[in-house]
């Protein structure tokens, strides 16, 4: 599918560009017209990603997160989360419903289960000792406000 | 971010506002214990009004405060969040240990259950 539209990002990995990173993917899907629903199920989507890469990813350390967002023709959306941190050695397990790593029980282990159920795809691709990278996709339906080539 | 805190008898009433993720959970979390640990009161109510945002660390704030209160047969409920949020709370199953409201809880917290599930 054609791009129509992209915006990269990296930011370090401080708990407070969190609200940065997915205020600004809101702003970004924002052109496609959604609903106030498809805006909220994206920001957490990606508070979820961004979330996982800080706490998981580089833990204690500060690493550089990337965000490489496109805009599809047919209203697609497609937002890459990406680390250079420890990576997962076991995707699968790290994506069931509250399976968590965190000793403390303050971390629900539902961030992949709340990105499936408010993304229509989650893609994840890991290697340990090198990084994470998940792929968020959604079609914003609602409004239908389609962007064409010439409005980019 | 915001967070007001009162007590009545023995019930805490947490106010929490702006947008709840792993950033400010923390905090919310040592304020709201550290009253819970004094008062042991029966009920927490966590009002959810002015919260604009949340992920599932606030699932995860909800579920620890649970855990702590169920310690001396506490009960935790939740009022006013919004339908985003609740989206969140339905996902994570939350009714399950706390029930939900749609109504503010100052006036009689009993009378103002008009929502029992999310």
């Amino acid at each position: 599918m054609k791009t129509l539209n992209e915006m990269k990002l990296s930011f370090p990995s401080r708990s407070a560009n969190e609200a940065f990173s997915r205020t600004a993917l809101s702003a970004f899907t924002a052109m496609l017209d959604p609903t106030i629903e498809e805006l909220a199920d994206i920001k957490t989507a990606v508070s979820e990603a961004v979330t996982n890469a800080i706490v998981h990813a580089y833990g204690k350390k500060i690493g550089i997160v990337y965000i490489h967002a496109k805009i599809l023709e047919a209203n697609r959306i497609v937002i890459r989360i990406r680390d250079t941190g420890c990576g997962i050695e076991d995707v699968k397990q790290a994506m069931e419903p509250m399976y968590t790593t965190c000793a403390t029980g303050e971390r629900s282990g539902l961030g992949f289960a709340v990105m499936e159920a408010f993304m229509d795809k989650v893609k994840v691709r890991s290697r340990p000792g090198h990084g994470t990278s998940v792929t968020l996709e959604k079609t914003i339906l609602s409004k239908g406000a389609e962007l064409h080539a010439d409005h980019c | 971010m915001p967070l007001k805190l009162y007590t009545k008898e023995k019930q805490v009433i947490a106010c929490l506002a702006g947008e709840i993720d792993h950033h400010g959970a923390g905090r919310l979390r040592e304020e709201i214990d550290e009253t819970l640990e004094r008062v042991r009161p029966d009920r927490l109510i966590l009002d959810f009004r002015d919260v604009t945002f949340m992920d599932s660390s606030g699932i995860g704030l909800v579920m620890g405060r649970y855990r702590l209160i169920r310690e001396w047969e506490g009960a935790v409920e939740i009022h006013n969040p919004s339908p985003s949020i609740k989206k969140v709370m339905r996902l994570a199953g939350l009714d399950r240990i706390a029930s939900i409201h749609s109504s503010p809880p100052q006036s009689g917290v009993n009378s103002d259950k008009t929502e029992a599930k999310v």
